[in-house]
């Protein structure tokens, strides 16, 4: 039986399916529906649990949710000014997903939910969507003048096309930024886990050797930790940079 | 040529990319330590602008890799 390291980003069914008519459309209960589905209970439950009952003087759970309220408070003001912070429940929300998602993929035998790149460019496409109808919605049909930024004429021929290009490509650079980096994490661990494999099983002198994959894996998985919040951290700080763009088109500060 | 050695093929010259990360990830690290070590005070406001350049620069790298994989997973 030859395992890969890409097995592990395999979509299985795990529970009741539902076929309609349409022999490609099926709806099932799948792995990554389960972690997601975790994902979110867990975030729910630690979040309602920390503003229960709460204190002026915060015990340790409630001063670690104000820790993210104002965390993610103070990346919007900055990138986004006060105004920004209407969009506050849509990022927090997001970066708490993304943030969840990234770290539960680290737990052993884990499903990590933003290596699908269906999940990533559904989050990208709704921040898009998101920035668009605001930009509408505030500007009007001036909102087109986003992409004709004050230069002189002899370049606006040149740069009018090129920020429109760099608008529309902003869903597809968002989702896969944090695809592939999950993907390429989660891949590397597991060539090292099958390196630490290769060499146990070849016995005598190469199973002690087995331990240096070992430490590699133990340094990867820290380093993706790392790799887990800061992602979430851009993703959540790309998003208000991109509403401060809808809502402010050009102006300085 | 058969398909399968060419996706293999390609998928190593999508590494190249993984240079161009290299340099730029230093590139942005070297100019924060340079700034931050002329101007301490000024280095801590500058710490989101650096976690941010080097996400989109590592991304950069990491298109090359998604490209890799595509070649050789969805051909």
């Amino acid at each position: 039986m030859k395992m890969s390291p890409m097995d592990q980003f395999a979509v299985k069914s795990i529970g009741p399916e539902w076929h309609l008519s349409h022999r490609y459309f099926t709806l099932a209960f799948t792995n990554q529906a389960l972690w997601m589905a975790l994902v979110v209970g867990v975030a729910s439950i630690f979040m309602l649990a920390a503003a229960s009952n709460p204190k002026l003087v915060p015990g340790r759970l409630q001063s670690m949710a104000e820790l993210s309220y104002e965390f993610v408070t103070n990346m919007i003001r900055q990138a986004a000014g006060d105004d920004g912070l209407i969009f506050f429940p849509f990022v927090f929300t997001i970066f708490v997903f993304v943030l969840f998602s990234n770290f539960f993929g680290l737990l052993p035998g884990a499903f990590t939910v933003t290596s699908q790149i269906a999940v990533t460019f559904a989050l990208a496409c709704l921040v898009f969507v998101v920035v668009i109808v605001t930009g509408f919605a505030k500007h009007g049909l001036g909102f087109l003048k986003l992409f004709v930024p004050h230069v002189p004429w002899y370049i606006i021929w040149l740069l009018v096309p090129i920020e429109v290009l760099s608008f529309f490509i902003r869903p597809l650079t968002l989702s896969v930024r944090l695809f592939a980096n999950m993907l390429a994490g989660h891949t590397m661990l597991k060539v090292f886990a099958g390196f630490v494999i290769m060499l146990g099983g070849a016995g005598g002198a190469l199973a002690v050797l087995s331990l240096a994959p070992m430490f590699m894996i133990v340094a990867v998985s820290a380093l993706e930790m790392l790799v887990a919040f800061l992602q979430a951290y851009v993703f959540a700080i790309l998003t208000c940079i991109y509403l401060n763009e809808a809502l402010h088109l050009h102006e300085q500060h | 040529m058969d398909v399968a050695a060419a996706k293999l093929i390609g998928a190593g010259l999508a590494c190249f990319a993984l240079a161009g990360a290299g340099i730029g990830i230093g590139n942005v690290f070297g100019s924060y330590l340079s700034g931050a070590l002329r101007n301490p005070g000024a280095a801590a406001s500058q710490y989101p602008n650096l976690l941010i350049g080097f996400a989109l620069c590592e991304a950069t790298g990491l298109f090359g890799f998604a490209i890799a994989m595509i070649v050789l997973y969805a051909f």
